[in-house]
């Protein structure tokens, strides 16, 4: 459908990539840990290893859980746009086909401190 | 002796036709289209604006009277509490929190409001409606100084009151509210009027207004009791012009019925969204609590909106497309939202803080089917974390939801242990959504939404790329005063020392 | 049948008016809460002038009522004599 208008109607969103002073926006999220209120999001240069993305601001991030520390990398399941994904650590966001707002999920089978019996 | 002549009044109902009615004129040398060009396009029929009634036929002598002794009234309270320090009457500068938020989100709201109202009332060509609208224009515009009057007391003692225009702009959490205000007065008149009058006004303001003014007098605020109840009294009328006019337009052509359906669905669950935040304050913030967000939905959401929309079936009107997965999250809501705030602390122009003992308890037995199971683990976690000396902050920044703007805070409808992930591609760009309900909303007008300005990407953007320090400044937050938690906060201390000189002879 | 309900702050000039609704309406409850009483009855509310009258002692019209009104839900229709909620159910 169309926005109801008197004449055309066409608008400019306002989060595209080039705003972003050659950074991007990467949503990353851990499945079943709450404590995060929400998705994080961060602003980084596409060119990132993933391996920064995960041992720099995310790693820092998640440390208020409690199984922050038992998180083992090389097991945890990811998503990308909700479809299960495989990254390559040694890659860059770029040539990991990591777009401008995509959101990335991780799921740790089997931790899960703070949710009650 | 003469004979003592009464002078003969005039009944309610000619008054209103004398009034009303009577003022209208047909147009000579101008056409109607020229003169009401916005009537058309959303494809609303109208074919008789006279069928248009004001079922209390207010009209505006009786309008300016009754409106002026409210505001005696309202002033008799304010300065009462000026002159005799009220604020110290507070069960605790905590619940000052609630206020703040109003100040900063709500208030303007009331000023778009009045904004919207002036506009429609020229844009309808029916006299009833026109004056109606005016009359709420003004109403709105009123609400909005009287509710920033009143609170500028606060303003004078505690933080986080004195730079709520610029936070109505510029702070995160406020674009929701604006963002809702801004999505109506940028639709048709026609849609304003479902969105604003019905909607909103009909639908979900006594959620609002009502317990949040008997929270302000569960909690010794007589300043916010007296904006509250001044400006609600209004509301009542408000209400019903909301319902008025769904009946008018449904009754003037049933080609209307689909149109005003699809806007039902829209604003419904926009309103809910943006009312989501009154949960917090019912179940969280007001140190002496009135009721829980839960009582307080079934009194005012399935009670009063379960006998609206039973009643609107005789013309075909359905229950709004949200209302089965807002009930789900009644039970939810309130405790997603304030995980939120507390941990995002660092960024709001009011304080959050971690529920006590009591608290939890008052919550658990409030929700005894989800606070124990989901939410006290993290909020004792939470408690951990604070006592060790490393209290939690979540500098990620949330994700935003296009449509509403709230971070993405929600679960699934059917698992409170996973978030809700939405998404879709428009035009090669990606956006990303809290609910199906803001999906939808987003899916049948892209154009309108790829346009939202969201606080959290757009802090990342010029003029603050990225740098915390100078958006508190661009914010107008001033760090260490206005935000964090309320444990150790200047308000906390200030109102501890000031209420101790009024009740000791130190 | 739904429930229509009025509003009213609680003050002096509403106790005659909520004894005259509660005189009208023997069906409605009546709820008192901190500053404001919220009177429910099924399906029907009317608020008379008269009965009004009587127990305030002096004239009054019926749009006085919006001074110190909260809120209200149904189908209103007033006149000179009355006010009266209800639903179509």
């Amino acid at each position: 459908m169309t926005v109801a208008a008197i004449k055309e109607y066409l608008a400019v969103p306002r989060d595209r990539v080039e705003n972003f002073h050659g950074k991007q926006l990467v949503y990353v999220s851990w499945d079943r840990h709450l404590l995060f209120a929400a998705p994080f999001l961060l602003c980084l240069p596409p060119e990132t290893a993933f391996r920064e993305l995960v041992n720099g601001p995310l790693a820092m991030l998640l440390q208020a859980d409690p199984d922050a520390a038992a998180i083992d990398w090389t097991k945890v399941e990811w998503l990308k746009s909700n479809q299960p994904w495989t990254p390559d650590f040694d890659a860059s966001l770029a040539a990991n086909g990591i777009g401008h707002k995509d959101q990335l999920r991780l799921r740790t089978s089997g931790l899960n401190s703070l949710l009650a019996a | 002796m003469d004979m003592k002549v009464t002078k003969k009044k005039l009944g309610l109902k000619d008054k209103y036709k004398l009034m009303t009615r009577d003022l209208g004129w047909e147009p000579s040398y101008h056409s109607k289209d020229e003169l009401y060009p916005y009537m058309n396009y959303e494809g609303i029929k109208i074919h008789d604006w006279d069928k248009w009634e004001d079922p209390f036929r207010l009209t505006m002598d009786a309008y300016w009277k009754y409106q002026a002794e409210k505001e005696r009234k309202f002033y008799a309270i304010i300065d009462a509490h000026a002159q005799n320090n009220g604020h110290l009457n507070l069960t605790d500068a905590r619940y000052l929190s609630a206020l703040k938020i109003f100040l900063q989100a709500i208030s303007p709201g009331e000023y778009a409001a009045h904004r919207g109202f002036a506009r429609v009332g020229r844009e309808f060509p029916g006299v009833g409606p026109q004056v109606a609208c005016q009359m709420q224009a003004i109403d709105e515009i009123r609400h909005a100084q009287t509710q920033i009057h009143a609170m500028s007391n606060y303003n004078r003692y505690y933080n986080g009151f004195h730079a709520f225009a610029d936070q109505r702009d510029r702070i995160w959490y406020t674009s929701v509210a604006r963002s809702f205000f801004d999505d109506a007065m940028s639709a048709g008149p026609f849609e304003f009027m479902i969105a604003i009058g019905f909607s909103f006004e009909y639908v979900l303001t006594n959620l609002l207004f009502v317990p949040f003014m008997s929270g302000a007098a569960y909690n010794g605020d007589m300043a916010t009791v007296t904006f509250g109840f001044s400006a609600q009294s209004d509301e009542a009328r408000h209400m019903t012009l909301g319902l008025e006019v769904i009946k008018f337009i449904l009754e003037q052509d049933p080609d209307n019925l689909p149109i005003v359906q699809n806007w039902i669905d829209k604003w419904f669950w926009r309103g809910f969204r943006v009312l989501g935040l009154v949960s917090t304050m019912m179940d969280y913030m007001l140190p002496k609590r009135v009721m829980s967000w839960r009582e307080a939905w079934d009194i005012y959401g399935v009670e009063n909106g379960g006998a609206l929309f039973k009643d609107l079936a005789r013309y075909g009107i359905k229950p709004p497309k949200g209302w089965d997965d807002a009930e789900k999250a009644i039970d939810h809501m309130s405790h997603q939202f304030m995980l939120g705030l507390y941990q995002w602390s660092f960024g709001t122009a009011f304080h959050a803080w971690i529920p006590s003992d009591d608290d939890m308890r008052w919550l658990s037995a409030k929700y005894p089917d989800t606070f124990d199971q989901y939410y006290r683990p993290r909020w004792e976690h939470i408690k951990k974390l604070a006592a060790a000396g490393t209290p939690f902050k979540n500098y990620g920044l949330a994700k935003l939801c296009q449509t509403c703007q709230l971070p993405t805070v929600f679960t699934e409808p059917d698992d409170p242990t996973l978030t809700c992930h939405r998404e879709t591609v428009y035009k090669g760009e990606k956006y990303h959504f809290c609910s199906d309900g803001c999906q939808h909303i987003f899916e049948n007008e892209p154009e309108k939404y790829i346009q939202a300005w969201l606080p959290m990407p757009q802090l990342f953007q010029d003029p603050v790329n990225g740098d915390l320090g100078e958006w508190m400044k661009w914010v107008s937050l001033l760090d260490g005063k206005d935000n964090g938690d309320y444990a150790g906060s200047e308000d906390q201390k200030n109102f501890e020392a000031w209420r101790g000189l009024a009740t000791t002879n130190q | 049948m739904s429930t229509v309900f009025i509003a009213l702050q609680a003050n002096e000039e509403t106790r005659p008016i909520i004894e005259a609704i509660e005189i009208d309406n023997p069906q409605a409850v009546v709820h008192r809460q901190p500053a404001m009483v919220k009177i429910d009855a099924q399906g029907r509310l009317v608020i008379r002038r008269a009965t009004i009258e009587e127990q305030l002692g002096r004239d009054f019209d019926l749009q006085e009522i919006h001074i110190n009104l909260i809120s209200l839900t149904g189908h209103v229709v007033e006149d000179d004599e009355t006010l009266t909620l209800s639903w179509n159910d």
